[in-house]
């Protein structure tokens, strides 16, 4: 059988996962490892099918909370990354700040939202905020500031305002950067929604995974996990497609050069 | 005859260093002459074209671009580099029409008019270099000289004024150049804009040029100016007579001169 190389990458990562699940499966079962510590991925997938209409209203307010956060936190990201990224001085007084802010362990700061906000919704989606913002605010200003001077210079010679060169120079070029980030800050959100749900929430999936492991229910736990990585995957790639089609002049196709 | 650009008396000290970039430095430059600046590395000839676009203030003395002091940005002035910094994510056609975006009146009427009469525009002024049917490709898909050709055609679309090049043949290799400064010839003749260029290739200067300004090394200042007469539009084969290779040996030895003088004092 012969495949193109695209489509052979996308089989054999399919297979490389069917076989993971594969492999977990004859592990547990040839060593008989005990539910309480893993369990089987056909018991995990039998949980997940059995109790999904009970999982999905928690399922949707984990994305919600994540995708919110998520949302607020890029916003934030740009602006504060535009901010510090155009000016030398503003970059410098306020990165030791934002270095010192980043350093905080997030789940430290859920139990002080939870004081302001009360446990549920607001903070879950503030600690995903705060968390994926930084890579964001890091890559925006990073793109901005490595404008070539002499491209400025070229702009600011035919009378460009800062607004102008940030417009049709800066933003252009920093979108690889900020899509980049984009990938790192929709995994950190789900990082940060589902530590809040497991501290202060009654709703989630991070919420429903605490439980269950309070009851000893295993293959619930994995369950949610399962949830979580799809969730996770199925956000990821649609950053990627749009990420794709935004800058797809940052991704130099060779076979189309002349030269 | 008023000057268009006057320098008088200006010197520049970068701040924060002691090196005095450009030492206290008289021109005056025509509207529509060609100027070139010729001098080692380091003489402050790209200060000269920063300080004549108000990118960078003086230090002392006055910059006078058309009968007023440049006190910021100028603004409509052409400018091209070694390096042609085109944006990667426009297409060839689009990187010349962004002065169009920028200066006005263009600006204002960019968004009506990008896809009709400034893209024609871009078209035809990619043509007169050789590039025409290469307004849809991107930067990367063009060779180093296609690019540089690319650039000078950004600093003429909105047919300025002034045109600032900063060794803009510079990178690439002798062919390439030459045929890029019969290029840039007919561009000047076609619309005469005011013109200085700055490079290090003698010959360059005295083919392009009609005045030379001479530099020494740091800290810059001019050495001697030295008019070129020769009838426009100049060929390849006439910088190979006797009389243009008597002037590119003459402003050979006074870069020599000044350098062992600079030497020796060291």
């Amino acid at each position: 059988m012969k495949l193109d190389p695209r489509s052979r990458q996308r089989l054999l990562s399919v297979l490389s996962v069917l076989a993971l699940f594969l492999l977990w499966e004859l592990i547990c079962r040839l060593f008989n490892v005990s539910d309480l510590v893993l369990p089987k991925p056909s018991q995990i997938f039998k949980v997940l099918f059995e109790r999904l209409p009970a999982l999905m209203p928690h399922a949707t307010q984990t994305l919600f909370t994540t995708v919110v956060g998520f949302g607020l936190g890029v916003l934030a990201g740009v602006l504060i990354g535009v901010m510090i990224g155009s000016s030398k001085l503003a970059y410098d007084v306020a990165y030791p700040l934002l270095v010192g802010f980043n350093s905080i362990p997030k789940v430290a700061v859920v139990p002080i939202f939870v004081v302001w906000f009360g446990a549920g919704t607001v903070p879950a989606i503030l600690t995903a905020m705060t968390i994926s913002m930084f890579p964001v605010v890091v890559n925006v200003a990073t793109g901005l500031a490595t404008t070539e001077p002499e491209l400025e210079d070229v702009l600011r010679a035919l009378g460009a305002s800062k607004t102008d060169i940030l417009w049709n120079v800066g933003l252009p070029r920093t979108m690889p950067y900020l899509f980049a980030s984009l990938k790192i800050a929709i995994s950190l959100a789900f990082v940060g929604s589902v530590l809040s749900e497991t501290v202060a929430a009654n709703r989630g999936i991070g919420n429903v995974m605490m439980i269950a492991s309070g009851n000893f229910d295993v293959p619930l736990v994995f369950a949610g996990l399962f949830i979580l990585a799809f969730l996770g995957v199925a956000l990821y790639a649609i950053f990627s497609f749009i990420e794709h089609k935004v800058t797809g002049w940052a991704q130099r196709k060779t076979d189309f050069s002349i030269a | 005859m008023t000057a268009f650009i006057e320098l008088d008396n200006v010197s520049l000290r970068y701040p924060g260093g002691d090196v005095l970039a450009l030492a206290s430095t008289d021109m005056k430059i025509g509207q529509g002459d060609f100027v070139a600046v010729v001098g080692p590395s380091g003489c402050g000839k790209s200060t000269i074209l920063k300080l004549v676009a108000g990118l960078i203030p003086a230090t002392t003395g006055n910059v006078m671009v058309d009968r007023h002091e440049v006190r910021g940005p100028s603004k409509g002035v052409g400018m091209a580099f070694q390096n042609p910094t085109m944006l990667p994510w426009l297409s060839v056609r689009d990187n010349v029409m962004l002065p169009l975006k920028i200066v006005p009146p263009f600006r204002q009427e960019y968004g009506s008019k990008k896809k009709t009469e400034f893209a024609d525009r871009a078209e035809a002024l990619l043509k007169q270099v050789g590039l025409a049917g290469f307004g849809d490709k991107r930067p990367w898909q063009l060779s180093g000289g296609m690019l540089q050709r690319a650039s000078l055609c950004r600093a003429l679309i909105h047919e300025p004024r002034l045109l600032l090049l900063d060794e803009p043949f510079g990178a690439l290799d002798q062919f390439t150049r030459e045929e890029l400064w019969s290029i840039m010839q007919s561009l000047w003749l076609d619309k005469k804009p005011t013109v200085i260029l700055v490079t290090h290739d003698l010959r360059e200067a005295c083919y392009l040029g009609t005045r030379i300004y001479m530099m020494s090394a740091r800290p810059g200042r001019i050495l001697d100016i030295r008019d070129v007469d020769f009838a426009r539009p100049r060929t390849l084969a006439m910088t190979f007579t006797p009389e243009f290779t008597a002037i590119v040996q003459h402003l050979r030895m006074q870069i020599a001169d000044s350098r062992g003088v600079a030497l020796e004092a060291a």
